[in-house]
């Protein structure tokens, strides 16, 4: 409870600026937006630009309870962006079939802790649809989005990070983006992506996070991970809003003599192995930190996967910084997150080895 | 469950115990007959009389108690916004009547479970407030020993299951629990709550389909305060008619601000589970507060509504007025008890706040049975093997 000081600055505004950082998304400047405001802008391009795209979920009609849907249901109308009934495995069948019949679904569920009623459609249903039916039919218009990760004080149910159970089907995509600027790409780029994808929101970033964001229309790729920060004697692989922790480490790293480089993942399946890869060849030393329990977290994927192509250039043995074995906890949420010291210790040993 | 103190009278009525303190437990249990406020709407039943039986005992109890979860709440309200409560708080003002009544119609046999508006429940089925507290701010002495906070209430000695997060999952639960009940020939039954939001989950229909196939001691009780955090019932449900819902399930509707109504829907619900099986009842009740702290409670529905239900509706005004009515205290005698319950509940909130938070080793306790063990990996990816107690 009290020791949050880790987590008190989360304002990227430095993350887009300088670091010999090599970005993808042109600079050029845009509105200051926070994260929900970006999000809020790619929903009101994709039902703007898509006639048959459609908004639903618990409580979306009022704007959401993260304010992602603002604006939506006056602009759109009732027929597009609607609330529906508390009932996870509904909402998301009932988006399975209207992207079946060509429509855009962008789903929310309000809570990524909530998903897992809805498990049995996406990973039955959604995933194997297209493969089922032998190309007949496909449900590539779904998006489900849902605000994921620890926020501070959520406890148990509302600050889980599922993402490695979604990132073992074959047939959909998962996405997390990192800022504001990010997000709005990416979940742009996810709805008009011709497969369903699963798009988890950082909530903790909704607020905290500050980005210049260009006003446009733009997507960000897909399967393409960043170097976000280059560096020479270890690779830092980590996706949404645990790159703010690692950048932090990486700075702190770097004032030992350490050069880091950190690479934002983005799209989790399928995931960029080349990009990653390369970094290791270059660096020889591999860390993974996420918020999600260790074992079988997807920190294990991209473990297994490097070793496989890196065996010979890796100079120590792949760290992984994750959350612990429990439940997500209460009061000991300081104890159970991946924080910056436990990472730069990690870094140390590993550069050390 | 709590016993009132009263300071003598001098009303002149004679009582059949002694004044000498100045004060005198009250254990009359002269039977006082309470006619409900609405009769009662049955789905595929027979409604049970709108007569109830009860006790002045009985009367100044549901006073006292309902006070005492009135004033815990609200006790809880501060001390959530001075931050000494984190996380999510859910606050059940209003909906007394529905914990109350319940209590008195079953036994500590029956089994309750319920979501997350626990806290009354709890200290219904006997939890002290200093569990409450305690565990509201994530101490050692809470019920859950610090680690479950407000959504995961439990007492295993009372048969309260709980304290669930995840909406509607807490039902198959109960109906799994009255299973066990029948098995066991344990001739009790389980009062499975939800909310109206969670009315609208698949699980409710499957676990009502076995209950039923079944002939199981449950019985659903739908806390219907007409908003699903904040959406009306009628946004959410073709049906608001919860207590039809079962469709081959009887069902009740009473009106849950009324203490005895409640009391004696539970006692007729009692009767009719362990005789034919699941039976549902819908309690129209309300709550004052939000959804949540989070939630303000007053963008979905006006003040007017809320100081409206407050001032005809309200559950504990229906009890002091019939305690006042039946001449079993002044309004003074309960004022004083609305004081010494204030005392009562600071008193409490200053023994938990000295109370220390759980051991960081606690952390990896309980994930699964002592022994078994889990690792924790060290950033220098040595594992640490926990040694857990």
């Amino acid at each position: 409870m009290a020791a949050l000081l880790g987590r008190s600055c989360r304002k990227l505004g430095f993350l887009s600026s300088g670091h010999g950082a090599r970005r993808t998304v042109s600079t050029e400047t845009g509105k200051s937006l926070n994260l929900y405001a970006a999000i809020n802008q790619a929903l009101h391009i994709a039902l703007d630009s898509d006639p048959r795209s459609y908004v639903f979920g618990e409580d979306v009609g009022f704007g959401g309870v993260f304010r992602c849907t603002t604006g939506l249901a006056e602009r759109f109308g009732k027929n597009r962006v609607f609330n529906t009934p508390l009932c996870e495995q509904g909402i998301v069948g009932f988006g399975i079939g209207l992207a079946a019949m060509g429509n855009r679904a962008i789903v929310e569920i309000q809570f990524a802790d909530y998903i897992y009623p809805a498990f049995d459609q996406i990973v039955n249903e959604a995933a194997k649809f297209r493969y089922r039916s032998g190309n007949q039919f496909n449900c590539g218009g779904l998006t489900i989005r849902a605000p994921y990760g620890a926020v501070g004080h959520g406890g148990h149910y509302h600050s889980q990070s599922p993402e490695a159970f979604f990132c073992h089907v074959p047939g959909i995509k998962v996405v997390i983006p990192r800022s504001p600027r990010e997000a709005k790409g990416l979940l742009l780029s996810c709805i008009r992506d011709p497969n369903p994808v699963v798009f988890f929101e950082p909530k903790w970033l909704y607020r905290q996070a500050v980005e210049e964001v260009p006003e446009h229309d733009y997507t960000i790729p897909l399967s393409e991970a960043e170097v976000i920060r280059e560096g020479n004697d270890i690779t830092l692989v980590g996706w949404g809003a645990q790159l703010t922790i690692m950048e932090q480490a990486c700075l702190e790293a770097e004032k030992e003599g350490i050069s880091c480089e950190l690479i934002d993942l983005k799209t989790l399946l399928p995931w960029d192995k080349e990009t990653v890869e390369a970094s290791v060849k270059k660096t020889g030393r591999l860390l993974i930190s996420h918020e999600a329990p260790i074992t079988g977290g997807f920190g294990a994927e991209i473990s297994a996967t490097i070793l496989e192509r890196c065996f010979l250039k890796l100079e120590a043995p792949v760290s992984r910084v994750c959350g612990l074995d429990t439940p997500f906890p209460l009061v000991f949420e300081p104890f159970y997150m991946p924080t910056k010291n436990k990472i730069l210790d990690a870094i140390k040993t590993t550069v050390n080895y | 469950m709590a016993l009132s103190r009263l300071s003598s009278r001098s009303n002149g009525i004679a009582r059949p115990f002694s004044a000498a303190f100045n004060r005198f437990i009250s254990t009359d249990t002269t039977p006082i007959t309470i006619e409900t406020s609405l009769p009662f709407t049955a789905h595929l039943c027979d409604p049970p009389s709108r007569s109830v039986e009860s006790s002045s005992q009985e009367l100044l109890d549901f006073f006292r108690t309902m006070a005492l979860m009135r004033r815990m709440e609200i006790a809880a309200d501060s001390l959530y916004k001075a931050k000494l409560i984190r996380g999510f708080c859910h606050l059940y003002d209003g909906q007394e009547a529905v914990a109350i009544g319940m209590e008195a119609a079953i036994t500590k046999k029956d089994a309750i479970i319920t979501a997350y508006r626990d806290h009354c429940i709890f200290l219904g089925r006997g939890g002290s407030l200093h569990e409450v507290f305690s565990e509201l701010m994530g101490r050692q002495a809470g019920c859950s020993k610090g680690k479950g906070g407000s959504m995961h209430f439990y007492k295993k000695d009372s048969s309260f299951y709980g304290g669930h997060g995840i909406v509607g999952a807490q039902v198959p639960l109960g109906c799994g629990i009255a299973f066990a009940q029948k098995y066991n020939k344990e001739e009790a039954v389980t009062f499975a709550l939800y909310g109206d939001g969670a009315a609208n989950q698949g699980q409710l229909f499957e676990a009502l389909n076995i209950s039923a196939l079944w002939d199981l001691p449950a019985i659903l009780v739908c806390e219907n305060n007409h908003y699903g955090m904040g959406t009306a019932e009628w946004r959410a449900a073709k049906s608001p008619s919860y207590y039809k819902r079962g469709d081959y399930v009887p069902g009740l509707k009473v009106d849950g601000m009324d203490a005895f109504a409640v009391k004696q829907a539970c006692k007729f619900a009692k009767d009719h589970a362990l005789e034919k099986g699941p039976i549902i009842l819908e309690m129209d009740t309300y709550r004052y507060h939000g959804h949540s702290m989070s939630d303000p409670g007053s963008t979905y529905r006006t003040r007017d509504e809320i100081s409206g239900v407050r001032q005809e509706r309200d559950p504990i005004e229906r009890i002091k007025k019939l305690v006042l009515s039946h001449d079993l205290a002044t309004e003074k005698e309960l004022k004083d008890m609305e004081k010494e319950i204030r005392k009562e509940v600071d008193d409490a909130i200053a023994k938990a706040k000295d109370c220390p938070m759980p051991e960081p080793s606690e952390l990896f306790t309980n994930v699964y049975v002592k022994g078994f063990g889990t690792e924790s990996f060290g950033p220098d990816r040595k594992e640490v093997k926990a040694a857990l107690p």
